[in-house]
C-alpha cells in the first residue's frame, strides 16, 4: 500500500511538472492576419490564450469579459505598458499597430489569467 | 472549440454613436456614410443630418471610425453611452448579491454541521451511514450552489495547462467531499479511528472564501474613490442652443461645435471657447488654483469646472473622451493599472506559484503517509487539504497593483498626475531636484517693474519708444514692455530698419527719425554707448533678481527699463520642504549669473547654474546623473522636454488643462512647486505600503504553507484545521486591500 501511494505520488508530481510547465499547449493557438480575434474572459482563463500573428500585421483583439469577479476586470500588457479595463458583457477593443517579433504576455492584475501574443 | 453561445457573441455587432462636425449640407451625409462604411468591419453606417450624428454598427474601433471621418474632411467625436458606468455598477451590485447568497447558503449548512461535530453529536460513520448519505447529498448541492465557479474555473484552467486560485480551492474542498463520500460507501477502507468525514470543512471553506471575496469587493470599491471623484466632476446635462431655442440635453448628446449656454453657478459641460458673455470660473477641482479665473469672449473653458456669477455662451470644441477631464481620468486610470519594477518579482513567483503548491501538497501527503502517526490516512489527508487551502497567490499578486492604484489616485487629489507606476516608485528615491527658473520657480510672466531715466527724458516716453521698437517681438521680456505700454494707452510709432541682434537686443529707427537701441550691456559696448552712472543702477536691479535693459537714443544713454519675473508665492516654501526631505535643490536658468543668484537667494537655493542655453539643459542633467545622483527635473514641458526626458523623473509644470505632457513622467496640474514634494511623499508612502503588502504576503505564504503541512507537529504538536486555513486565506486578500486603503488617509506635510 505504502509503495503504491509513493509511486502514485511521485507520478503525480511528474505529471504536474509536465502538464503545467513542459507541455505548454500549442493546440489552442489562434492565428491572425489582422482580423479581429475574440478573447473570452471567463472561469480564470482567456480563450484563446495564445494568439499568433506575423510581424507587420496589426493586432486586433476583442476581449469579452463574462467573469464578474474583480479578478477579471483588467487586462495588462506589462511589457508594452498598456492596460485596459474590461467591462462586463461588453467587448473591449485592444489594438496595436504592428509589433516587433517576440512573445508578449497579457495577464490580469494578479497574473492568474494568462495569455500570450506571439509575433513571428 | 468555440461554443455556440460564444459564437453568437462573436457575431454580434457593436454599435457606436459619433458626433459629426463640419457637415454643411445634406449632400455631406452620403460622403460621411461612404467613409464610415469603408472602414473594415463596419456593417452599417447611418448619418443623421438633423442632429449631426452617425450610428455605426460592426466590429471595428472608434479610432478607425474617427480617422475615416476626418480623412473625408469632417470632424468626428464619439458620443459616450451615458449608462456605461451605471451599467457597470449594476452588474457589480448583482455580483455582490450573488456572492452574498452563496455565502449565506454555505454558512447555513456548514455552521450547524461544524457545531454539532464539536459537541460530539455526529454519529459514527459506520453506524449512521444513511444520515451521512443525506449530508453528502446536501453538501454536494451546497458546493454546487455556492462554489460552482471554483470548480468550473479549475477545470477550464487545467485544460489550458494553467492553474490558479480556483484550482487550489476546488482541489482542497473537492478532496474533502470525495474522501468523505468514499468513506461512507466503503467504511472498511480505513481503520475505525480514521473514519472521520470532512463535509463541514468543505462547505465552510467555500463560505469563507466567498465571504473573503465580498469583503475584498467592498474594500476595492474604496480604492477607486479618486477616479470616482473625477468622474463625478462631469456634468450630467448641458443647455444647448439649437435653432434659437435653449434646451437641456444629456451631456452624451452634445455635439461638436454646438453652442452651449452656461448659467451662473452651473458646471461647464465640455471644453470650448466663449463666444458671448463673461464670467469668473472656479477651476480649483482640476488645477488646485483656489482663485476663480476671469473668462470672456475668446477664452477657453474646461468641462467639469464651475461657472461663477456670470453667464455666457460657448462653442463645444472637445466632447466625450477628448475633453481635458476625460483625459485626466484616462491618464489616472492607466497609471493606476501599471506595475513598477518592485512588483515584478511577485509576478514571477505567482506565475509558478500554484503548480508549486500542488507539488508541495503531494509531498505533504507522501511524507505523512510514510512517516506520520496512525491513522496515517487522516493525517495525510487533513494536512494536504490544509496546504491547498491556505496557499494564497492572490495576496501576492495583488500586493503591488492595489497600492499603486490608491497611491496614484491620492496624488491626483493633490493635482499631481503620475504617468505610470515606475515614475511613482522612482520619485521617492530622488536625491537631487533640478528646477528650471522661468515659469517654474517664477511665474513665467515677466512684468516691467522699474524705469530709470536720464534727466532729459521721462518714463512714459522711454516706455513708448521701447514698446514701439519691440512691437511684434515674441520675446517674453519684449512682451512685458509692450503690455505695459498697452495698459498705459500709449500710442506706438512705426519703425524702420528694425534689426534684432541675438543675445544682445534690438535696434530700430522711429518715425520721428530717432535711432533707438534697446538691450544689454554687450549691445551698448558694441555700439560704443557710454553707460555713465546707469551701470550701477543696473547692477543693483540685477542683484534684486530683475533683468535690466538699457535704452539709448541717437547713440546716447537714455535710461534703463527693468523687467522682472515675479517669484511664485509658494516656491520658497516648496523648496524648503524638499530641502527638509534631504534633497539637494539646483536651479537651472538661461538668465545671467547676477539675476540667477538673486532669485536663488530669494528662494533659498544654494546651488544654481546660469547662462545655460535651452539645448544644453539635458547635458547638465546627464552630468549630475553621472556623479551617481538620482535626478528629478522640473520644467515647463515644452522648452525643457529633452531635460525632462533625460531626468530619472521629469515633472512638468502644467497650466491646468494641458494634462498629457508627453515628455514628463509627472504633471503638476496646479502649476505650484508644492506638487514636487507632494509627489515624493506620496511615492515614499506608496512604496512603503507595497513593501508591507509584499512582505505580508510572502511571510503569510512562506510560514503558512509549512505550518499547514504540519512541520510544527513533531516539535509542538501543532496541526492546522482546514477551516482555520480557509479563514486565513479568505482574509489575506482582504488584508492586503485594506492595508492599501490606509494610503487614502495619507496627507503630505505642508509648510
Amino acid at each position: 500500500m505504502t509503495l503504491i501511494v509513493n509511486v502514485v505520488g511521485l507520478l503525480l508530481i511528474l505529471g504536474i511538472i509536465w502538464w503545467f510547465w513542459i507541455a505548454k499547449p500549442k493546440s489552442r493557438l489562434v492565428e491572425s492576419k489582422g482580423e479581429f480575434i475574440d478573447i473570452i474572459v471567463e472561469n480564470g482563463v482567456y480563450s484563446p490564450a495564445a494568439i499568433k500573428t506575423g510581424s507587420g500585421e496589426p493586432i486586433n483583439l476583442r476581449f469579452i469579459r463574462k467573469d464578474a469577479s474583480p479578478c477579471a476586470e483588467k487586462v495588462l500588457f506589462n511589457s508594452l505598458g498598456k492596460t485596459w479595463d474590461l467591462s462586463l458583457g461588453k467587448a473591449t477593443y485592444v489594438q496595436f499597430d504592428a509589433l516587433d517579433k517576440g512573445v508578449y504576455e497579457f495577464t490580469c492584475q494578479m497574473g492568474m489569467y494568462r495569455g500570450r501574443l506571439i509575433i513571428e | 472549440m468555440i461554443g455556440a453561445k460564444e459564437f453568437a457573441h462573436m457575431n454580434r455587432d457593436d454599435t457606436y454613436r459619433l458626433s459629426i462636425g463640419g457637415m454643411s449640407c445634406a449632400g455631406c451625409v452620403s460622403s460621411v456614410e461612404a467613409a464610415l462604411s469603408a472602414v473594415p468591419g463596419v456593417s452599417k453606417a447611418e448619418v443623421n443630418f438633423a442632429d449631426h450624428t452617425a450610428q455605426v454598427s460592426g466590429k471595428t474601433s472608434v479610432k478607425q471610425l474617427v480617422a475615416a471621418v476626418s480623412q473625408a474632411g469632417y470632424e468626428a467625436a464619439v458620443l459616450e453611452n451615458e449608462d456605461d458606468e451605471s451599467e457597470k455598477e449594476r452588474l457589480e451590485r448583482q455580483h455582490y448579491q450573488t456572492l452574498m447568497r452563496k455565502t449565506i447558503v454555505a454558512m447555513a449548512v456548514g455552521v450547524p454541521l461544524f457545531i454539532t461535530g464539536i459537541l460530539g453529536m455526529h454519529p459514527m460513520v459506520s453506524e449512521g451511514r444513511l444520515i451521512w448519505a443525506g449530508v453528502s447529498i446536501l453538501t454536494l448541492f451546497v458546493l454546487w450552489f455556492s462554489g460552482a465557479q471554483f470548480y468550473r474555473g479549475a477545470i477550464k484552467s487545467f485544460k489550458a495547462h494553467n492553474a490558479n486560485m480556483d484550482t487550489l480551492i476546488a482541489l482542497g474542498t473537492g478532496t474533502a467531499w470525495l474522501y468523505s463520500t468514499i468513506l461512507i460507501m466503503f467504511p472498511s477502507l480505513v481503520v475505525e479511528s480514521a473514519q472521520h468525514v470532512y463535509y463541514e470543512a468543505a462547505v465552510i471553506i467555500i463560505a469563507l472564501i466567498n465571504l473573503g471575496s465580498l469583503l475584498e469587493m467592498r474594500a476595492r470599491g474604496k480604492t477607486s474613490e479618486a477616479i470616482k471623484r473625477l468622474i463625478g466632476l462631469q456634468a450630467k446635462t448641458a443647455r444647448v442652443v439649437r435653432e434659437g431655442k435653449e434646451l437641456d440635453i444629456p451631456i452624451a448628446d452634445v455635439g461638436l461645435n454646438e453652442t452651449l449656454r452656461v448659467r451662473p453657478g452651473e458646471k461647464i459641460p465640455v471644453d470650448g471657447e466663449i463666444i458671448e458673455g463673461s464670467s469668473h470660473v472656479d477651476e480649483s477641482m482640476l488645477t488646485g488654483e483656489p482663485v476663480p479665473v476671469g473668462k470672456s469672449q475668446g477664452d477657453q473653458v474646461v468641462g467639469g469646472t464651475i461657472n461663477g456669477s456670470g453667464s455666457f455662451l460657448f462653442v463645444a470644441k472637445k466632447i466625450g473622451k477628448e475633453t481635458a477631464l476625460a483625459q485626466i481620468i484616462e491618464m489616472v486610470r492607466s497609471a493606476q493599472n501599471s506595475k513598477p519594477a518592485i512588483g515584478r518579482l511577485a509576478d514571477k513567483i505567482s506565475s509558478v506559484f500554484v503548480p508549486t503548491v500542488l507539488i508541495i501538497a503531494v509531498l505533504t501527503f507522501i511524507a505523512w503517509f510514510n512517516l506520520g502517526p496512525d491513522p496515517v490516512v487522516s493525517f495525510a489527508l487533513v494536512t494536504t487539504m490544509t496546504v491547498l487551502i491556505i496557499a494564497c497567490p492572490c495576496a501576492l499578486g495583488l500586493a503591488t497593483p492595489i497600492s499603486i492604484m490608491v497611491g496614484v489616485g491620492k496624488a491626483a487629489e493633490f493635482g499631481v498626475l503620475i504617468r505610470n507606476g515606475e515614475a511613482l516608485q522612482t520619485a521617492g528615491t530622488l536625491d537631487t531636484i533640478v528646477l528650471d527658473k522661468t515659469g517654474t520657480i517664477t511665474e513665467g510672466k515677466p512684468r516691467l517693474t522699474s524705469v530709470v531715466h536720464a534727466a532729459e527724458w521721462d518714463e512714459d516716453t522711454l516706455i513708448q519708444m521701447a514698446a514701439s521698437v519691440e512691437t511684434g517681438s515674441e520675446h517674453p521680456l519684449a512682451q512685458a514692455i509692450v503690455q505695459r505700454a498697452e495698459t498705459m494707452n500709449l500710442s506706438l510709432s512705426k519703425t524702420k530698419e528694425f534689426k534684432a541682434l541675438a543675445g544682445h537686443g534690438v535696434e530700430a529707427q522711429l518715425e520721428n527719425g530717432k535711432w533707438v537701441l534697446l538691450g544689454n550691456a554687450k549691445l551698448m559696448a558694441k555700439k560704443s554707448v557710454d553707460l555713465e552712472d546707469f551701470e550701477y543702477a543696473a547692477q543693483g536691479m540685477a542683484e534684486r533678481g530683475q533683468t535690466p535693459m538699457y535704452i539709448a537714443v541717437d547713440g546716447k544713454i537714455a535710461g534703463i527699463l527693468s523687467v522682472s519675473d515675479p517669484i511664485k508665492l509658494d516656491s520658497k516654501g516648496a523648496i524648503q520642504r524638499m530641502q527638509r526631505m534631504g534633497i539637494r535643490v539646483v536651479m537651472l536658468t538661461g538668465d545671467n549669473a547676477a539675476t540667477a543668484k538673486a532669485v536663488a537667494e530669494q528662494v533659498g537655493v544654494d546651488e544654481f547654474i546660469a547662462d545655460v542655453l535651452p539645448q544644453h539643459k539635458s547635458e547638465k542633467i546627464t552630468a549630475l546623473q553621472q556623479k551617481g545622483h538620482k535626478v528629478g527635473m522640473v520644467g515647463d514641458g515644452i522648452n525643457d522636454a529633452p531635460a525632462l526626458a533625460q531626468a530619472d523623473v521629469g515633472f512638468a509644470i502644467g497650466t491646468g488643462t494641458d494634462v498629457a505632457i508627453e515628455s514628463a513622467n509627472i504633471t503638476l496640474m496646479r502649476g505650484s512647486l508644492d506638487g514636487v514634494p507632494d509627489a515624493i511623499s506620496v511615492s515614499k508612502a506608496t512604496v512603503a505600503n507595497i513593501k508591507q503588502n509584499l512582505f505580508g504576503a510572502f511571510i503569510y505564504n512562506s510560514l503558512g504553507i509549512p505550518i499547514a503541512a504540519g512541520i510544527l507537529y513533531p516539535v509542538i504538536g501543532l496541526l492546522l484545521n482546514p477551516i482555520i486555513a480557509g479563514a486565513a486565506m479568505a482574509m489575506s486578500s482582504f488584508t492586503v486591500v485594506s492595508n492599501a486603503n490606509r494610503l487614502r488617509l495619507f496627507k503630505p506635510e505642508t509648510t
